[in-house]
This record gives structure tokens, C-alpha cells and sequence, in this order.
């Protein structure tokens, strides 16, 4: 699987949502990504590609344009 | 206790401060308070939708100082919900966000502030109102149960006298808000700052949100609360790590706080110069009943303490005997002046008298040490904290019976198991759930079980359920 697709799954499974709802979504846009929702994620990337996110980047993941930036400064290009 | 001369006796300081920079004196509440008043009139009934915003603050002031009596509910409850609870108590007020204005077309709006709307109810009866009843507070909130806690003005006045007390709160106090105001935990914060001219930092921003850390900073605040969840996420966000120096004391109640993270708080606090509370409460009982002393954080973890200021504790058997000693387990019963007068359940309750004469049977199964502090060690009544909201677990099983025809809900704190017989509707049923109680669909688990064990005359035998 390619960075992008694993990037994906994260969303697609966390949320329950479909891969063409991705674009555009953000925290609070769905009522799945609330804060709880919001853990859930930020656990489930750390998992997916073995990092741990500082406070200020579990924040700003706050959409999934943002969230692909946050991770290319862990260097996980996506 | 919200009357005027409070109000004028604190009229130049600050009673709020928003995320966006609005200011509130406690003069301007009176100003505020006055305008509303005059637009109702008399004692009646109102149901409030509440945000941690200026208008909904200070109309819940006003009507509590005007006698008048709102129920408290969440500004994102379900329409159907909503309705739901208007057919069975009848207010003759609603007071909600401008947003939500278009649901009410058809009825009368009698005022409207910056972002709020009084409107008009017709019904063709009214309940009388009991002279003391000052609140209503749902039980299950998000489920629409009808089940409401009945609130004098005596108990909001003994409560936020205690939690004032036992916390030293001071008028150089900055609470900001990590809850709803519709949710007791989150009205004692206020109450009992209100009580003595403190200022209360108001926001919506939930922790995940950038705003709510700067607004954290911007606005000093002094003191943070949550309930388990909010631990949780303040953990994951590291904030061992973080520069808060103008935290002064952190509280937590809404559940047993898992002991792991129980101590990591507490001695962070220790190191970092700040107090850690733990506390216990029920809306039964306005909010507060307990309180750990924080210099007893570490040597007395996993207690919820000892009584609040004007409360005492006491445990019964089976037998509603009292249980002398410790170490031995049995119901925890609380007496004070923060016992609420018992529930209403349909409009005709609202007139009900006084059913629990300052004495509250909890429900919780606790014991207490030689010291004589108090421990939950578990729970008599069927519900569950999801993510620090209290679901009544009968109450979901009604709700989902409008969409299947048989199930049972067990679980946990943070984790409802719901078991049906029709394994293909797990989906639709998780969010079915999530939808009409606002809560996170990770809440909620479905399990398959061939038949639901009943007794002879159809009771669910949730013993006989299996295993997780």
C-alpha cells in the first residue's frame, strides 16, 4: 500500500466514511470527527506510520489537506 | 442566590470573557437580566438551549433570579427529541440559538438578542409549578429521556456555597469552560464562581482546537475541569509537556478516572505546583457531593475523598441498615442541602413535593477506609458515562426500539454494548445511535446473540448475557 492509501484507510475506517468524502473534510464537519473522534484518528496515524505527534501537530490535524502536511514533517510523504 | 443585590454588589467585575473578546459585568448581566424578564413576566416554564455563550449565560441568570424555571439542554439536542420533551412538560418559553429559529416558524418570537430568541409557546394547559422548584437538569440527557432532576433555589445556593468553600475559590478566579453549562458539572463551575464575582472564560473550542489553548493562555485562565475523557485527551495532547503557569488547581468528577492516569496526574501536579482535585457528584444532588483534599491526591488515590462542606456520607446494607466500620461495602447515601427534591418524569410532577428531604440514596456501591475516606467500587442503577454523558442503558433500549424490535445494552464507562439478534443491522443501529444521542459512534459496540435471555415475564436477564 502507498503512503496516500494507508493515509486513507486511517480515514476511511476511523470514520466510516467513503474515500470521495475525504477531500475537504475537517474536524467538526462530520459529526464523527468531534474530539473523541479526533483521538481515535490521531491514535490510529501514530499507529499506521510509527510516529508520536507533538501537541501543536495533533491540533493543527485539523482537515485532511492538513493532516498530509503534519506527516511530511515526520517525513512520511504522502 | 442569583438575586440582585449579588448582581450589584459585583457590578464592575467581570463576569465573562469570550473567545472572540467580549467582555460581561456583572452589571451588564442585571442590564441583561431585566430586558429578558420584562418580555416574560411571570413564573412559567422554559427550556433553554444552551452554549457557553453571553446570551445563553445571562438568560439563565435572569431566570433564575426572576424565578423563572428553564430546563437546561444541549443547543445540539435531536429535533424529534426536542419535541418530545415540549409535548410532555409543555414551557410556555423556549430561549434558543438564532440557528435553530427555523424549526419554530410557526410560533411567536417575543424577543431576540444578539444570538438568541424567546418564542412563545401555545399549549392548552399549563403545569403548576411547586413554589421551591428553581432548574430542571436532565438524567439522560442525550436520549431525550424525559426523566428530569428537580432543583430548588435553596440547593443551587448550599452546593455553590460548598464548592466555593472546600475549593477557596476567590473573585481573581479564571475558570474557562470545558463543558456545557446544561451539564451539572459544568453550571457548579459557574454557579459557584458567580457566587463570588469571579470572571469565567467562555468558550465553545473543544481541546482539539487551536483557539481553545490560546484563548487558555490570552485569558489566564486559572483552573481547568473534565470529567475521565477529558484526562484522556489532555494526556494524548501532552500536556505533562506543556507551559501553563497560570494553571493554579485542576478538578475532575463524571466518573472513576482510571488509576493509572489518576497518578500520572496527580503527581504532575505535585511537581508543577499545582493542586489536582478529585471529586464525586450526581445531578441528584445539584452537582457536588465529595471531594479529595489535593494533599491526599497520591496517598489517598482512587478515593473520591470526603464529603463537601455541609454533607455527610453514610453507607446501608441490603437491608438499608447502617454499615459502622470500614473496608465494608454497601450503598453510599448522602445527606444535604444540596439534595434535590427528587424527578419529574410528566408535567404533573413539576408541582411534586419534596421526596427526598436532603437525604440521597446514590445508587453507588462504595466503602470507606479507617480514615474515613470514601471509595466507589461500583454501580446499583443501570446506566453508563460515555465520554462523561450519563446514558441511561433502558432508556437507549427504548429509543432503539422505534427502529428493532428487541435488544439489550450493557457495557461499560465509554463503551455500550448493545446486543440484537440481527447481526446485519450493526451499522445502521451504531448510527442510529450516534445520530440521535450526539455522541460518538465509537461509544457504542454491537453483539450478536441468537435469542436475548428473558425471564418468565419478559425481563432481560442481562446476567445471562455472555461474557465480553
Amino acid at each position: 500500500m502507498t503512503n496516500l492509501e494507508k493515509y486513507n484507510q486511517v480515514f476511511i475506517l476511523n470514520f466510516l466514511v467513503k474515500e470521495e468524502q475525504l477531500p475537504g473534510m475537517s474536524l467538526g464537519s462530520v459529526s464523527v470527527w468531534d474530539s473523541v473522534g479526533h483521538m481515535g484518528l490521531i491514535a490510529a496515524m501514530e499507529e499506521t506510520f510509527d510516529l508520536t505527534l507533538e501537541t501543536d501537530d495533533i491540533i493543527d490535524f485539523s482537515s485532511y489537506e492538513n493532516g498530509k502536511q503534519i506527516l511530511n514533517k515526520y517525513k512520511i510523504d504522502i | 442566590m442569583y438575586n440582585r443585590s449579588l448582581l450589584l454588589t459585583h457590578r464592575d467585575n467581570i463576569a465573562a470573557i469570550t473567545d472572540d473578546g467580549i467582555t460581561v459585568k456583572y452589571g451588564d448581566i442585571l442590564d441583561f437580566s431585566d430586558l429578558l424578564y420584562s418580555k416574560i413576566g411571570h413564573r412559567c416554564l422554559i427550556f433553554a438551549l444552551c452554549q457557553n455563550r453571553p446570551d445563553s449565560l445571562c438568560a439563565y441568570i435572569s431566570f433564575i433570579s426572576n424565578r423563572v424555571v428553564p430546563l437546561l439542554l444541549d443547543d445540539s439536542l435531536d429535533k424529534e427529541l426536542l419535541f418530545n420533551l415540549i409535548e410532555t412538560y409543555k414551557p410556555e418559553y423556549l430561549w434558543i440559538p438564532v440557528s435553530r429559529l427555523h424549526e419554530f416558524s410557526d410560533e411567536t418570537v417575543v424577543f431576540s438578542s444578539n444570538e438568541y430568541s424567546l418564542i412563545r409557546l401555545s399549549h392548552e394547559i399549563q403545569f403548576p409549578l411547586h413554589d421551591e422548584l428553581a432548574l430542571l437538569l436532565t438524567t439522560s440527557g442525550s436520549t431525550g429521556s424525559p426523566k428530569l432532576v428537580r432543583l430548588t433555589y435553596a440547593n443551587i445556593e448550599a452546593n455553590a456555597r460548598s464548592i466555593a468553600e472546600y475549593l477557596a475559590i476567590s473573585d481573581s478566579d479564571r475558570p474557562i469552560t470545558t463543558m456545557p453549562m446544561n451539564y451539572s458539572f459544568g453550571l457548579s463551575i459557574i454557579n459557584s464562581h458567580f457566587l463570588v464575582g469571579a470572571t469565567v472564560l467562555l468558550t465553545n473550542k473543544t481541546l482539539m482546537e487551536k483557539e481553545f489553548w490560546a484563548f487558555l493562555k490570552r485569558g489566564e485562565a486559572t483552573t481547568m475541569s473534565g470529567v475521565p475523557y477529558t484526562y484522556e485527551i489532555l494526556k494524548k495532547l501532552h500536556i505533562f509537556k506543556m507551559e501553563i503557569p497560570s494553571i493554579k488547581y485542576m478538578t475532575q468528577a463524571g466518573g472513576k478516572l482510571n488509576p493509572d492516569l489518576n497518578r500520572e496526574f496527580a503527581e504532575w501536579a505535585l511537581k508543577s505546583n499545582k493542586r489536582f482535585y478529585v471529586m464525586y457528584g450526581q445531578t441528584e444532588a445539584t452537582a457536588r457531593m465529595s471531594y479529595l483534599p489535593h494533599q491526599f491526591a497520591i496517598s489517598k488515590l482512587g478515593s473520591m475523598g470526603i464529603a463537601i462542606p455541609g454533607g455527610v456520607f453514610s453507607i446501608i446494607d441490603d437491608k438499608n441498615n447502617p454499615v459502622e466500620g470500614a473496608e465494608i461495602v454497601g450503598e453510599l447515601v448522602y445527606k444535604g442541602g444540596n439534595v434535590s427534591h427528587g424527578y419529574a418524569e410528566c408535567g404533573d410532577d413539576l408541582k411534586k413535593e419534596d421526596e427526598n428531604k436532603g437525604i440521597l440514596i446514590t445508587g453507588d456501591i462504595a466503602k470507606r477506609d479507617s480514615d474515613n475516606f470514601y471509595y466507589i467500587v461500583g454501580r446499583k442503577k443501570r446506566f453508563i458515562k460515555l465520554f462523561g454523558n450519563r446514558v441511561n442503558l433502558d432508556e437507549t433500549e427504548r429509543l432503539l426500539k422505534n427502529i428493532i424490535s428487541d435488544c439489550a445494552c450493557t457495557g461499560e464507562d465509554d463503551h455500550m454494548i448493545v446486543y440484537i439478534s440481527d447481526i446485519s443491522r450493526e451499522q445502521e443501529i451504531r448510527e442510529y445511535l450516534a445520530l440521535k444521542t450526539g455522541i460518538n459512534i465509537r461509544g457504542f459496540s454491537i453483539r450478536y446473540i441468537d435469542k436475548i435471555p428473558k425471564n418468565t415475564s419478559g425481563k432481560t436477564i442481562y446476567a445471562n448475557l455472555p461474557i465480553r
